[in-house]
């Protein structure tokens, strides 16, 4: 069954009629061409497919994109500001390292910023352990949580 | 970052790809949309032995294949690729059907709708020590020999002052590299193309033509990102073979992907290890009989040994040596390459027993360590190309801060925490594998490389930049390195620890050609350098310092710190190379403390397949890991003087670890992982 949908990604609103089995990330990925949200266990359990709906970070494998009508939704293609090359974390995951394949990075980046807005919401510091407790639904088999963290620190603080 | 031109090689350089990576830019397998391309879901079996009775049929699907009326493939020397051949079934988890559709919800939902009857047959799935069906095999993974017995080490252990004889096991581990195997699989005409998530575009066009009974030029592989692999990706897995049979099905472009539960059972995983080892010592430490034994499954598929007990032929001196491995088959799934294979779980145990032997005589670990150094490998007797374990293991104490180590286990209470520190050695062979570049000189100051590498995260593109920049005289910006594709020159794959030195020595060879003969294209084949090596013993080693903090209530374990100390000849890139020398010192991390594939007996597969229930390191786990390297010139090993750095990070951490934890608590656990109830 097909339902008309529409959101605005990255800035951009886009209408779609959808597969109400469709997935956000399934809708990014496969009808958009927004592979940058990746798709690693398809369960919520990786923080691959970390995007942000409505400002806030979310595992768009678990969210059906007919629910979503209306949303707001940024990935990592549109981090970056107008006439910025790179958002500042983007920059500073390059700078210190923070990935190897590459494949959760989108992920983390998304995940990173929604966590910078939730500190500033709630006022907290995001000193390297409340950094690492709330970037822990992000996995990286390569490991490179010990890259990761000073990169969001250096945006951080 | 701008690096003078002669020193491209040594420089952090950032990753080439990295801007590609963090936007999102950088395209892995599955997201390709070529005209027309549909989806395929793979069906997997629900028993462990037995037979495919029938196959149901779907509406609303394009096509339904399985052993039934799959097109018919070639049988290769890896069973596992002989996909939808027939209606045995050898391990629960097996693919027995693919359902293909115009979308990726109706491929889905039609592989969980499709009605697969069987005729099961009954299981043995666990690993044993009484197992009946031990053998000793031909050989073992690596080409090295099954077994290696030199002197009377039962004599020599009889009269031993000291003998440790402990028994280790290991579980079965899963790389889960984040990227699945996934493919998209296309025929033009009589041609295949395929992009895949694979270590080696090379190696899996030349599969891929046998598997389908074509020319070696009539397949492609495209991969120039992949998503980690760890071992799982470096031959090709079955998910390519389905797309593609698929895709001939259908007539139209096809994707796959495994979901990550059928990554469990189709992908491969490190064998479980049950191990023995014994070390028979004077009073002083000095070791005069060394054992090692190790047993680990295959499938019944095929016979896959792991090469456990060589590290026990490398590592120290003694008279007396014996060195062992035994195999048994069970209806499991097929075992693969993780990160380290062998020597990884080898090293856990020979470096627990090393430790068990400085508590039994009283000699600190590294002074242990050091009392055992061989000045040559110690049993073909070859020079070593360079060896610095020692100096790894001083340079470790001295910034890990072990002088003032008291030895006494359970004797720092912080709180109500335990505090401890290990060490253990790391060590992986150093291997190479021939392969041929191609440099061309674009006449406006820039230049192209190309080879058929693989960049699976370890920082390859990088690495083969610095080293073609510096064969050029040019600065890295100048060059451009093309890899991840078959149609490039013939390289190996990215395993092995060998990457970079293999394909660095073409790619060096041919720029050098380039710039000393001049016109547009030099191309260079390392296959006689090979032929010409002198015979030396080529090893990288390394020290692995660990402390944790035992919770004395519960038992919990973290791991304040983690140091690693490797001498691994010449570093290309430290940034890069740090990072993937703390990336394998994480996995160990994952390996001492959580990660575990639990066998299930009733049904036969690994029980907890997913990433919620196989638990691997996450941020909040790793606090403190840093890896540093010593200098380390070694004229014997190929013209960047590099040794690989992928895979030694593992191999002392989880045994540094494990002794840190005793060191804390008192507690000697030989069976990995440590758990709470281990230590209550």
């Amino acid at each position: 069954m097909d339902a008309d949908v529409t959101l605005r990604i990255n800035g951009t609103e886009r209408s779609l009629a959808l597969d109400t089995r469709t997935t956000v990330l399934d809708l990014l990925r496969e009808h958009l061409d927004l592979t940058g949200a990746k798709k690693a266990c398809d369960h919520g359990q990786c923080g691959a497919c970390t995007v942000l709906l409505d400002g806030r970070r979310a595992n768009s494998c678990l969210v059906l994109a007919v629910a979503c009508d209306g949303a707001e939704i940024v990935t990592v293609e549109g981090l970056a500001g107008a006439g910025e090359d790179l958002h500042p974390l983007q920059a500073a995951f390059v700078e210190h390292d923070a990935f190897q394949c590459g494949y959760c990075t989108p992920g983390q980046l998304c995940s990173a910023v929604g966590m910078l807005g939730e500190a500033r919401a709630e006022g907290v510091t995001l000193d390297d352990d409340e950094i690492r407790e709330r970037m822990s639904g992000n996995l990286c088999r390569c490991g490179a949580y010990a890259n990761i963290v000073p990169a969001i620190a250096a945006v951080a603080r | 970052m701008s690096v003078a031109a002669d020193r491209a090689v040594g420089a952090p350089l950032d990753r080439v790809e990295g801007r590609d990576k963090v936007r999102g830019e950088a395209r892995y397998a599955y997201e390709h949309r070529p005209e027309g391309v549909v989806y395929a879901a793979a069906v997997t079996a629900r028993i462990a032995t037995g037979a495919v009775t029938a196959v149901g049929a779907l509406d609303g699907v394009l096509a339904v294949l399985s052993h039934a009326n799959a097109p018919a493939l070639q049988e290769v020397s890896d069973p596992e690729l002989f996909v939808l051949q027939s209606d045995r079934v050898r391990y629960r988890g097996q693919v027995v059907a693919v359902v293909v559709a115009d979308t990726l919800e109706a491929a889905r939902a039609g592989a969980e709708r499709l009605e697969v009857t069987y005729a099961a047959g009954s299981h043995d799935v666990v690993l044993r020590e009484d197992h009946p069906g031990f053998y000793k095999p031909e050989g073992v993974n690596g080409g090295y020999e099954t077994d290696s017995v030199i002197g009377d080490p039962d004599r020599a252990f009889a009269g031993a002052a000291v003998v440790v004889d402990e028994r280790y096991a290991t579980p079965a581990l899963h790389n889960n590299a984040m990227e699945p195997h996934a493919s998209l699989a296309e025929w033009e005409g009589d041609r295949l193309v395929v992009h895949d998530s694979t270590q080696g575009s090379w190696s899996e066009h030349n599969t891929l033509a046998e598997v389908f009974g074509l020319e070696p030029e009539q397949v492609r592989v495209i991969s120039p990102h992949v998503g980690g692999g760890f071992g799982s990706k470096g031959t090709p897995r079955p998910q390519v073979v389905l797309a593609a049979l698929a895709a001939l099905a259908v007539g139209r472009p096809v994707k796959l992907a495994f979901t990550r539960q059928q990554m469990f059972a189709c992908t491969g995983y490190r064998t479980p290890t049950l191990q023995r080892v014994r070390l028979g010592a004077d009073a002083d430490g000095r070791i005069t009989a060394i054992s090692h034994e190790a047993l680990s499954q295959s499938s019944r598929q095929k016979e896959f040994t792991e090469q456990t007990a060589t590290v026990a032929r490398v590592m120290y001196a003694g008279k007396h040596r014996r060195s062992t491995h035994r195999l048994t088959r069970l209806d499991v799934p097929s075992p693969s390459w993780m990160r380290a294979p062998g020597e990884c779980p080898g090293m856990f145990a020979l470096e627990s027993a090393m430790d068990e032997l400085a508590v039994a005589t009283g000699v600190d670990p590294i002074e242990l360590r050091a009392r055992n150094e061989p000045p040559r490998h110690p049993e073909s007797h070859k020079a070593w190309s360079s060896r610095n374990l020692v100096a790894c293991l001083r340079e470790g104490a001295e910034r890990f801060g072990w002088a003032d180590r008291d030895p006494a286990p359970r004797a720092r209470l912080q709180g109500r925490v335990l505090l401890g520190t290990g060490v253990a050695a790391a060590m992986y062979p150093v291997y190479r594998a021939p392969g041929w570049a191609i440099a061309r000189d674009a006449g406006d100051g820039t230049f192209t490389v190309s080879i058929a590498a693989a960049d699976i995260g370890t920082g390859a593109r990088t690495a083969l930049t610095q080293i073609a920049a510096d064969a050029l005289g040019v600065a890295p910006g100048s060059v451009h390195v093309e890899i991840g594709d078959s149609d490039l020159p013939r390289a190996g794959v990215a395993g092995g620890s060998m990457g970079t030195a293999s394909w660095g020595s073409a790619v060096h060879g041919a720029c050098r050609r380039l710039r000393e003969e001049g016109g547009p294209e030099a191309s260079y084949d390392t296959r006689a350098d090979i032929a010409a090596l002198q015979e030396y013993a080529r090893h990288a080693f390394g020290a692995t310092f660990a402390e944790v903090a035992v919770d004395a209530d519960t038992g919990e374990v973290r791991a304040r710190r983690l140091l690693g100390v490797f001498a691994a000849g010449r570093i290309i890139n430290p940034k890069t190379a740090r990072s993937q020398l703390i990336g394998g010192m994480t996995m160990g991390l994952g390996m001492a403390l959580m990660e575990e594939s639990v066998m299930d007996r009733e049904f036969g597969d690994y029980v907890n397949h997913d990433l919620a229930q196989y638990h691997v390191p996450v941020c909040a786990d790793v606090a403190d890991v840093e890896a540093v390297w010593v200098d380390e010139e070694d004229p014997h090993l190929n013209p960047m003087g590099s040794k690989g750095i992928g895979e030694i990070g593992i191999t002392g951490a989880a045994a540094a670890i494990a002794n840190a934890v005793h060191h804390a608590t008192g507690v000697r656990v030989r069976s990995l992982p440590i758990q709470i109830q281990d230590l209550l």
